[in-house]
This record gives structure tokens, C-alpha cells and sequence, in this order.
């Protein structure tokens, strides 16, 4: 089991244009990307639209973790263009689906590798969600590479009794999962409900109306960032229902029902 | 024999947790493992039992190179015992956790069932062998997580933090035990802060600092050193803080242990003042 999948969501602190960006102004973008990646089926606006975020993770001084979680990610995109293509999709359709499915990790991963879960968790209490779900949801995004520490751990404790996760058929590999899940997943409710019992401890929703620290501020990169993630929406949602784009369409498909 | 050459390690993040490290272990040999946090001690044992390969230089047991062998041909012969006891455990029983290793390993029904009963009374763990493992107290965990190692008798024993939440007395039963593996010829590897648990098995001591091996020799020497002690970021043991006190009054310096300081004091008594 690699944990490589997960370099490519975790926040590190730095300071780059894309760091210094208002997380709301940030996750627009993302929705960009997503809508893109949902109402398009076509192969080049999808590649278009992975292309266009390889500057951006430059921009963040994270284009090599991106690259990994990319390359994790495409694991399960074979795995989808294998899954349509010999349910009888044509080959380009096939292809665009895996491309989708890369455009989504990749849009999440460049969001969450550089926003951190401390802004992200204020954002949303700037939108009006309740600070127990904010709270509930940062804490969830904190805990992902801690789980992947704890993961490791198992695994290398079960290895050292002798497990091997490589052999057997596949349902003797599933199999051999188990003394892997069982821990960890104990492991995460034991330390929920230590989690819970310091919080409470420490006073925590002992008031109803909290004072943020740091009050999020929208500059003008960000005001920038919103309408131009705005106007693509506007244009993307246009271009699906009025223009037809070109594309390349190799029609070859296997028959096989 | 475990024997290590110009072994380094550098994580996939770039942190280079090992570097020239050199170290011949024995069979039949105590050694204990200290230093700081983040000095790469637990990095250094997972090479034993090859869930680490080395970056650079070679890690061998018995004559076998660990980049050509499987984790689980190696820990056959070398047993890791982590630190936390929840990392491991995910079976009903006791009993069902001991002989995970052993069905692991292909022994017949017979035998495990032989085996296992064997630890549990070595360990004293028998009363609990149809409990859950879960529902133990902390110090229990450890004892299972240590036989659940010790059941298919690997030549090289490496316990990680063996007496983190174990009280005194579990302490003084583990020394011990440690002791009686070490007589019936077993080799056992301990990683320990605990330099009172280490002056009081008197082990062959290697510390590590930063990645390297900043000393190695028997417990006397290396835990009454200021020098070692200072630069791996330990603490003297009190009995070796004791006798430095009373340097000026004729006392050894390499004393580190309470039966040695003893037999000073006497000695002295008996004389007269």
C-alpha cells in the first residue's frame, strides 16, 4: 500500500502566491475545474484543463508532490479507462473518462496541498456553516497524514510477524488486509474519544459566539482570482450549450456483449 | 550475527536518518540502543528485519544480505517487537494474536498450540489467553505484543521502548526475562530512553546521535561518561550521578548500577572512617 497517494494532499507551509491566496477565492477555482471536468466529455478541454493547473502547481512550489499524487491517481484511471472501454466505449471516450478523474484529483490536490486546514476551517465558518462542523472538518483534513503514520505503523508491525500482503489469489489478498484495517480503525475511534474528552476539557463549545483570531481578508489577487474563475464558469457553461468544439475521435471500440 | 557496513538512510522526504553507521551484534549479545529522539534508533532496526533496505552500505544477518530477502523470511530470525502494542493487535483472543506469527509462518496445528501455551506461561499472560486483547491494561498489551514475537523463536530479539507504561515491577520482571533469553543464548537488541532500566541490566551500550553511532561499549563506560551522555542527550543514571559526587572521597567512577555501588559503600565501612 503506498502512502505517497497521500504527499499529494498534505498541507505544507510556505509562502507562494498561491499559499497567500483567501481559501474561498481558492475553492472557486477548484469548482471551476470541477465543473469543467463534470459537464465536459470532450478529450481536449479535459486535457486543457489538466494543463492548466501545471502552472499553478509550480506556482505553489508543489508541481513534484502533484506529479505523485498524480501519479498514484492514475492507478485508478487505468483502471476506469479499462472499466469503459471493454463495457464497449469508444477508445477517445475511454481515455477522456480516466482524463476526468485526473482533473478532479489533481484540482483537489493543488487545493489541499496549499491551503491549510486552519484557513480552510475559517472560510467555511465565514459562510455561515455552524463551528463544530468547521471544527469537525478541519480536524478530519488535519488527521489524514497522521492516519498515514499510523498506517505505516501497522503495517510494518504485521510485516515483522510475518504477514505478506502480496500473496495469494485476490481473495487471500483482500483477506490479508485485515490484520492491517482492525488496528487502524480502532486506533482512530480510540483517539476520537480522547479527543473529544480534552476538548471538552479545554471549554470547548462552552460559548456560543466565537471571536475568530485571524479575520480572512479578500485582496486584490483574490477579488482578480474570483472574476476570472467567475467569467470561465460563465464562458465553459456557454461554450457546452452553444459551441461545438472540434475533437479527434478514434471510434475503435471492442465488442465484446 | 547481525553485522552492519557504512550503512546509511535517506527517507523519501530527503531526511537522512542513518549515515556511515558500523555496528558487529553477536549472537548471544545484549545490547541496548539510546539516544535522543529522531536519533534514527528505530530506523536502525528496522533494518534488521528488512523493512528498511539501506540507501547506501549493506545490513546482513547470519552472512545474508536484507536487500535480497523478504520481511518475512528475515523476521523469522529476527523479531521486532514494536513500541505501541495497539499497532498490532486485531484478533479475538489472546491466544488467536500469539499465533498470528506462527500460522504466518506455516507451522503445523500442533505445534502452535504447543508454542503458544509455552510463551503465554513464559510470560505470564496464561490467565488472559481467551481475553481480548484490547481489554488489557497497557502493560499486559506489551507483555502479549512481546510473546506474540517471542512464539516462534527468533534467534534476534529487538524490543522497541520495552518499559514505556510498564510499572516498576513489570520493569524488574522484564529485566529478568531479558536476562533469562540472553543465558538460553538468544541475542536481544533493546531501544530504551530509560537509563536506569539500561544501568540496571548493564548491556553493552551503542548510542546514537544525529544518524550516527557516537559511542559504543559497556554500560559502565559509556553511561558514566559526561562527555557520551551529554552529546546523546541522556541523563546519567542516579547511582553513577551518586558516585561522582563522592569521587573526591575515593569512589570508582564507572560505577552505574545499585548492587556495585553497594559493595563500594561497604567495603568502605568496614574499613573505619
Amino acid at each position: 500500500m503506498s502512502m505517497s497517494m497521500f504527499e499529494g494532499f498534505k498541507f505544507t507551509r510556505l509562502n507562494t502566491p498561491m499559499h497567500r491566496m483567501d481559501p474561498r477565492a481558492k475553492f472557486l477555482m477548484v469548482i471551476v475545474f470541477f465543473t469543467a471536468a463534470v459537464i465536459f466529455s470532450n478529450i481536449i478541454v479535459l486535457l486543457s484543463a489538466l494543463a492548466v493547473q501545471i502552472p499553478l502547481t509550480f506556482l505553489g512550489k508543489a508541481a513534484h508532490r502533484w506529479a505523485s499524487s498524480i501519479r498514484s491517481a492514475s492507478i485508478l484511471a487505468s483502471l476506469i479507462f479499462l472499466m469503459n472501454f471493454i463495457t464497449g466505449s469508444p477508445l477517445t471516450f475511454s481515455i477522456a473518462m480516466a482524463v476526468r478523474f485526473l482533473v478532479l484529483v489533481s484540482s483537489f490536490s493543488l487545493f489541499f496541498m496549499t491551503t491549510s486546514p486552519d484557513d480552510l476551517g475559517l472560510a467555511l465558518e465565514r459562510l455561515g456553516i455552524p463551528y463544530t462542523i468547521c471544527f469537525t472538518f478541519t480536524m478530519a483534513v488535519r488527521l489524514v497524514p497522521t492516519m498515514a503514520v499510523d498506517a505505516q505503523r501497522v503495517i510494518d508491525a504485521q510485516k515483522s510477524r510475518g504477514l505478506e500482503l502480496e500473496k495469494g489469489n485476490i481473495l487471500k489478498r483482500v483477506r490479508n488486509y485485515i490484520p492491517i484495517l482492525i488496528p487502524l480503525i480502532v486506533n482512530a475511534v480510540r483517539r476520537s474519544v480522547e479527543m473529544a474528552e480534552a476538548l471538552e476539557s479545554r471549554g470547548f463549545t462552552s460559548t456560543k459566539r466565537r471571536e475568530p483570531m485571524k479575520v480572512l481578508t479578500l485582496n486584490r489577487i483574490d477579488y482578480l482570482a474570483i472574476v476570472f474563475s467567475l467569467a470561465s464558469m460563465i464562458l465553459l457553461i456557454y461554450i457546452r450549450l452553444y459551441v461545438s468544439i472540434p475533437t479527434f475521435d478514434i471510434p475503435y471500440r471492442i465488442k465484446l456483449f | 550475527m547481525i553485522e552492519i557496513e557504512g550503512l546509511a538512510f535517506k527517507y523519501p522526504n530527503g531526511v537522512l536518518a542513518l549515515d556511515d553507521v558500523n555496528l558487529k551484534i553477536g549472537e548471544g549479545e545484549f545490547l541496548a540502543l539510546m539516544g535522543e529522539n529522531g536519533a534514527g534508533k528505530t530506523t536502525l532496526i528496522k533494518h534488521f528485519n528488512g523493512l528498511l533496505k539501506p540507501t547506501a552500505g549493506v545490513v546482513r544477518v547470519d552472512g545474508l544480505d536484507t536487500r535480497h530477502l523478504s520481511v518475512a523470511s528475515l523476521s523469522r530470525k529476527v523479531g521486532l517487537v514494536f513500541q505501541n502494542p495497539d499497532h498490532q493487535f486485531f484478533c479475538e483472543t489472546v491466544r488467536e494474536e500469539i499465533s498470528f506469527g506462527l500460522l504466518n509462518f506455516g507451522y503445523p496445528r500442533h505445534m502452535i498450540e504447543k508454542r503458544v501455551n509455552q510463551v503465554l506461561r513464559m510470560l505470564d499472560l496464561e490467565r488472559y489467553s481467551e481475553s481480548s486483547p484490547f481489554a488489557l491494561s497497557g502493560g499486559e498489551k506489551k507483555r502479549v505484543a512481546l510473546a506474540s514475537v517471542l512464539a516462534w523463536n527468533p534467534k534476534y530479539l529487538v524490543l522497541d521502548e520495552p518499559t514505556i507504561g510498564q510499572d516498576a515491577l513489570q520493569k524488574e520482571r522484564l529485566r529478568n526475562f531479558i536476562i533469562q533469553l540472553i543465558t538460553q543464548g538468544k541475542c536481544v537488541v533493546v531501544v530504551s530512553h530509560d537509563v536506569e532500566f539500561v544501568a540496571e541490566c548493564k548491556p553493552r551500550v551503542v548510542v546514537l546521535s544525529k544518524g550516527r553511532i557516537i559511542a559504543d561499549g559497556p554500560a559502565h563506560k559509556i553511561l558514566s561518561s559526561e562527555e557520551v551522555v551529554g552529546r546523546g542527550s541522556l541523563i546519567m543514571p542516579q547511582i553513577a550521578e551518586l558516585m561522582k559526587l563522592l569521587k573526591k572521597h575515593g569512589f570508582p567512577a564507572e560505577v552505574i548500577d545499585v548492587y556495585t555501588a553497594c559493595m563500594e559503600i561497604q567495603k568502605r565501612m568496614s574499613r573505619g572512617p
